[in-house]
């Protein structure tokens, strides 16, 4: 009978394959920190450069002219606003029904398969369906038709996190309410809702975080607007598309403006994921 | 003889359990308990009420979703009734003479992404497995978390970091030296042959690969975590090298998972917009180099929806966008399946 021992081929083939996918692993682990730091350099190189108090107080300039992205920052902070305001309630009952009274039913498998579709859709679909829907009937442009694709963003993602949150209350909780003889709303917004705090807060963080970067579904719907306008009927600016428009020009001085908007927008991004998992880490414990 | 408590009497704690004793003793004098009654009514009407808002707003979900197939459909209707089913076999798109075939958008997008699968992939599992297995436990945590943060990282951002600093980088140092090595040889010199642009379905694909990269190693860690210690320690115990346990116990284990998250990837690739359009170069032809320009659906939709004039302009570009998401529907609802399968495995 051979055994390894008696085989030391056999042996050193197998350390051999062992090694070289140790070190592979450690490699592609090497390969994705590369990346992230190759972007983080080149946005703070180039943004910080570009960056100073005239981003916020200046509107987005002609080519060659002095000139920031206030109208952009308030455009994107506006339909943010409106999207988080709309959408966040729609995901939170939403996610309610889903965890509090539909746990098991058929009817809220396919709620949830549906839901967690559009979490992953291409954002530039959601972007044709509100063309269609809100800019076709308006005649226009809007930043309400922009807000309507953010909403639309935003509730997925609520959704899902809402659920999984409150699934985590456990329902020793839920019985001792009930126990008591509270009805189901009341269990809900006391009991439930008041353990899952932190937790649905995460996903409105998240859901913020994610329509902070999101250019693709707002560059027909909200257009872009060179001046500052609050008019809810009208095209307003913001910043990805504004990034988008400027990085895409040949003028240098709108691609030094296009990487203070990215420096801008990757920072507010990554300060709140880093909130919500925070948060989320609290909720867990 | 049971009556519902008042909804608002709960909020505040009771003082002592006596008060509770008096008051049912109270509630069988008939002007308590009608007030009693009274109350619990409305204490259900709230409950009901409430119960349909939660209701309504999952409907909401279904008919958001609901609304989108159907208003896609009515968009892209004049499109599909001009060309019908040459609309996605043809090449030619030219605005000028009103004909358009999505066929080389339809191309790009399945070739970046499969491109992009072919490095993430292997890739993301070999993250998973450095994080699951060999990293130091105090480095774990710190890696992971920068790992996901890549996928934090808006779309836009790896589109301008792409065009200004990737794709001249790449175009100098990766493009000349392979075409000028392949140039010649069959097949591969086709493949990587041309000029170097910097910009086109390679670098898009490479640039896509990192954004999903993420997406895998994340499921994958979580599935690799959801592989029961015993089955590791046996494998180990009789043994094996820590390439044995991941790829003939673990992996096998956990495939279910792994080509879940995959198709989750996938899925994420197929419809990635905004890095794209920048760095694909936006040329409507199907050319046999890899390193040729070329367009995908998301990224001529992005680039020409707002320029596009006319009827059937727009409505083929709704037609493109209505492809993209019966494409990206059926990968994610695999993915989720999968998933799921896996999920319900994992929770017996």
């Amino acid at each position: 009978m051979k055994t390894a021992f008696a085989n030391p081929g056999l042996y050193i083939r197998r350390r051999i394959t062992n090694t070289l996918f140790v070190v592979l692993s450690f490699a592609a682990a090497v390969f994705g920190l590369v990346w992230l730091g190759l972007i983080l350099y080149a946005l703070l190189r180039a943004g910080i450069t570009a960056f100073g108090p005239h981003i916020f107080t200046m509107p987005t300039p002609p080519p060659g002219m002095e000139g920031g992205l206030s109208n952009a920052i308030l455009g994107s902070v506006i339909m943010s606003v409106l999207a988080v305001a709309a959408g966040t309630p729609i995901g939170l009952f939403a996610g309610t029904y889903l965890a509090e009274y539909g746990r098991h039913h058929r009817f809220s498998f396919f709620v949830r398969f549906v839901n967690d579709i559009l979490l992953s859709a291409p954002s530039i679909v959601i972007g044709l369906f509100v063309y269609e829907v809100v800019v076709r009937r308006m005649g226009h442009f809007s930043a309400i038709a922009g807000a309507v694709s953010l909403t639309v963003i935003v509730i997925p993602v609520v959704v899902r996190t809402t659920e999984n949150m409150l699934l985590l209350v456990p329902n020793g909780l839920r019985e001792a309410a009930t126990a008591l003889g509270a009805p189901r709303n009341f269990v809900i917004k006391a009991v439930t809702w008041k353990a899952a705090r932190a937790g649905i807060m995460t996903g409105v963080l998240l859901a913020i975080a994610r329509i902070s970067g999101e250019t693709a579904p707002l560059l027909f719907t909200s257009l872009g607007n060179n001046f500052s306008s609050s008019d809810l009927t009208q095209p307003i600016d913001s910043l990805p598309t504004r990034i988008f428009n400027f990085a895409m020009s040949p003028y240098d001085d709108w691609h030094a403006l296009a990487w203070a908007g990215a420096l801008l927008v990757t920072a507010t991004v990554l300060v709140l994921s880093i909130a919500a998992r925070l948060l989320e880490k609290k909720q867990r414990t | 003889m049971f009556v519902a408590p008042r909804a608002g009497e709960l909020a505040p704690a009771r003082p002592s359990g006596t008060a509770l004793l008096t008051d049912i003793s109270l509630s069988d004098q008939t002007a308590e308990f009608a007030a009693r009654v009274e109350s619990a009514r409305k204490a259900g009407a709230g409950d009901f009420r409430f119960r349909v808002m939660a209701l309504a707003a999952a409907v909401a979900v279904m008919v958001i979703f609901a609304g989108v197939i159907v208003s896609l459909l009515a968009g892209a209707m004049p499109a599909f009734r001009a060309f019908g089913l040459s609309f996605v076999v043809t090449e030619a798109w030219s605005p000028t003479e009103e004909t358009f075939g999505a066929l080389a958008s339809i191309y790009g997008t399945l070739v970046t992404s499969v491109l992009a699968m072919l490095i993430a992939v292997p890739v993301g599992i070999g993250i998973a497995i450095f994080l699951t297995e060999l990293c130091p436990r105090p480095l774990r945590r710190p890696i992971a978390i920068a790992i996901e943060l890549l996928a934090g990282i808006p779309s836009i951002i790896y589109g301008i970091w792409g065009l200004f600093v990737f794709a001249p980088w790449f175009q100098l140092n990766v493009q000349q030296p392979i075409i000028d090595a392949t140039d010649g040889i069959p097949v591969i010199g086709t493949l990587l042959g041309g000029a170097p642009y910097g910009i086109g379905i390679f670098t898009a694909s490479v640039i896509l690969s990192v954004m999903i990269l993420p997406f895998i190693s994340a499921v994958t860690r979580d599935v690799l975590e959801t592989v029961p210690g015993v089955l590791k320690e046996a494998a180990y115990g009789l043994g094996c090298t820590t390439w044995e346990v991941m790829w003939r116990v673990a992996l096998p284990f956990a495939r279910t998972g792994v080509v879940g998250g995959a198709m989750l990837a996938l899925g994420r690739a197929l419809g990635e917009t905004m890095a794209i359009t920048f760095v694909i170069g936006n040329a409507h032809n199907i050319d046999s180099s890899l390193f040729s320009p070329g367009t995908t659906i998301s990224a001529t939709i992005a680039n020409e929806f707002t320029e596009a004039t006319g009827a059937l302009y727009t409505s083929s570009l709704i037609a493109m966008g209505l492809i993209l998401f019966v494409i990206t529907f059926i990968v994610l609802a695999a993915a989720q399946l999968m998933l799921r399968t896996m999920e319900q495995r994992a929770g017996k």
